[in-house]
């Protein structure tokens, strides 16, 4: 089999002495889309902020392809270029408009032309509905567009891997759809993804493979079909009941 | 009525030495506003980054700058140091610096109120993009953060405009100081002379301040 692009080996983080993340170990190989679920604070977003080094690591070691990724190294500005992230809060630049939040980073990060860079966005932005949105702020548009921006941003900079951090969870629940039926359509095009999600229904259609996190351990690591259909663990059972809702005593009105 | 003695003014160059006066607390105050915007901007970021040597030294300073009337730091520059240290600062000069470490200190813990209140979020996404930590603050959090500034620095650059009239206490001829030299020379001819001259005065500095306040009233509805 082909290098993994991304390689997790024995990661554990803490915060105040607390295990946050114990022993993760994980591949990720060419065009695979992984879901990380898992009860909150079970640890998912630190792992994808460790993969970006936004977090420090306490022991454990991270690489994308053969190269090490590690918290306040020289090569580290540009490691993350080639990692995409989305945040659940967009975290579009409030001052730029969407065009400018979209080309500022390959413009100056990678020194590509500016009208190249421009060519690509606009492309980017008719294929999410966007096109009119080039010149807009960030404040005139609504959360589901600015996300889809968001996205556009990450996609600009040619990512080995995207990373999305519960994407949706800050969105109305009408402009969850727009959002993911764009990560649907990235998927189609195989690109490498890590997706953290509450969304199950939209986990089971993208993922090649769903990871269960909870207590900063992976407790299982299978195909959406697997975990969705004949849970493994008591663990899986108990998480997919926890979306499930039921009346224990209704009668109906005569 | 009884005259208000705006006729002073007319004679000989008066009015063209008042106006004079008034370049030179404007010339004052526009150099110590250049140095000020620019230590302010740099001392803020390099406090806003938790330094806690730098933080503490920069707490001592403002605190001290807070605490000190203009005038007594006036004196202090110029005549204090005068002997102290054997120099001879001229007035505009002792100005100067007093302003400018007015201006910096204030202006730098404006700065780091501004860069502080910018999510630390923003920094993290400006990073994932792969931009470098000074990139990151030059394209993301200062044009974000001197958004948030602009009304709080105007007020600092119109306050310092104005306390500029403090500086004929050492000796600095500015605009005060030549509306006092008119009025004494009038004393006899027109004996109330001081409210016009005094008047005319006010409305100078108002003419210089009030543009200044329409630019930041503009600028925020732009930026807002």
């Amino acid at each position: 089999m082909a290098e993994p692009v991304l390689t997790i080996e024995h990661l554990t983080k803490k915060y105040d002495g607390q295990h946050v993340l114990s022993d993760v170990s994980l591949q990720v190989h060419k065009g695979e889309v992984i879901v990380i679920v898992g009860p909150s604070g079970s640890g998912k977003s630190t792992l994808l902020r460790c993969i970006n080094a936004l977090e420090e690591i306490q022991s454990g070691e991270i690489r994308l392809g053969d190269r090490q990724i590690s918290a306040g190294a020289k090569d580290l500005p540009e490691i993350r270029q080639k990692i995409g992230m989305v945040f659940q809060s967009y975290e579009l630049f409030p001052h730029l408009t969407v065009m400018n939040n979209i080309l500022l980073a390959p413009t100056k990060a990678q020194h590509r032309a500016k009208e190249e860079v421009k060519t690509e966005a606009m492309t980017l932005l008719t294929r999410v509905g966007l096109a009119d949105k080039a010149d807009s702020y960030p404040r005139q548009l609504s959360g589901g567009q600015k996300q889809r921006a968001a996205i556009v941003r990450a996609l600009c900079m040619h990512p080995e891997i995207l990373l999305f951090d519960e994407v949706t969870a800050a969105l109305d629940p009408e402009m969850v759809r727009e959002v993911l039926e764009v990560i649907l359509q990235l998927a189609d095009q195989k690109k490498t993804m890590l997706i953290v999600t509450h969304e199950m229904q939209f986990a089971r259609a993208v993922a090649d493979r769903i990871i269960l996190l909870d207590e900063g351990k992976i407790q299982d690591d299978t195909t959406p079909e697997e975990f969705f259909e004949h849970p493994k663990t008591d663990l899986a059972r108990r998480f997919l009941q926890s979306f499930e809702y039921a009346r224990t005593n209704r009668t109906i009105p005569q | 009525m009884q005259s208000l003695g705006l006729e002073v003014l007319f004679k000989g160059k008066n009015f063209a030495r008042l106006l004079g006066g008034l370049w030179a607390a404007l010339k004052i105050s526009l150099i110590s506003i250049a140095i000020s915007m620019v230590l302010g901007i740099l001392l803020g970021i390099l406090v806003g980054r938790k330094n806690r040597i730098a933080g503490a030294v920069m707490r001592c300073y403002l605190e001290f700058i807070h605490i000190m009337p203009q005038m007594v730091l006036l004196f202090l520059v110029f005549f204090g140091t005068a002997k102290a240290f054997g120099w001879n600062l001229s007035g505009e000069v002792s100005s100067i610096i007093v302003f400018s470490l007015w201006g910096t200190a204030e202006m730098s813990d404006l700065v780091r109120g501004a860069v502080t209140s910018i999510p630390v979020i923003q920094h993290e996404s400006a990073m994932a993009l792969g931009l470098s930590r000074v990139q990151v603050y030059r394209y993301v959090i200062l044009p974000q953060a001197i958004r948030r500034l602009i009304p709080q620095s105007i007020n600092l650059i119109t306050r310092m405009i104005k306390t500029t009239s403090l500086v004929l206490m050492i000796g600095v001829v500015e605009i005060l100081k030549v509306a006092q030299q008119i009025i004494e020379a009038n004393r006899k001819s027109s004996p109330n002379a001081a409210f016009g001259v005094y008047l005319t005065v006010f409305l100078l500095y108002f003419l210089l301040c009030w543009p200044v306040s329409l630019l930041a009233k503009r600028l925020e509805k732009r930026w807002g």
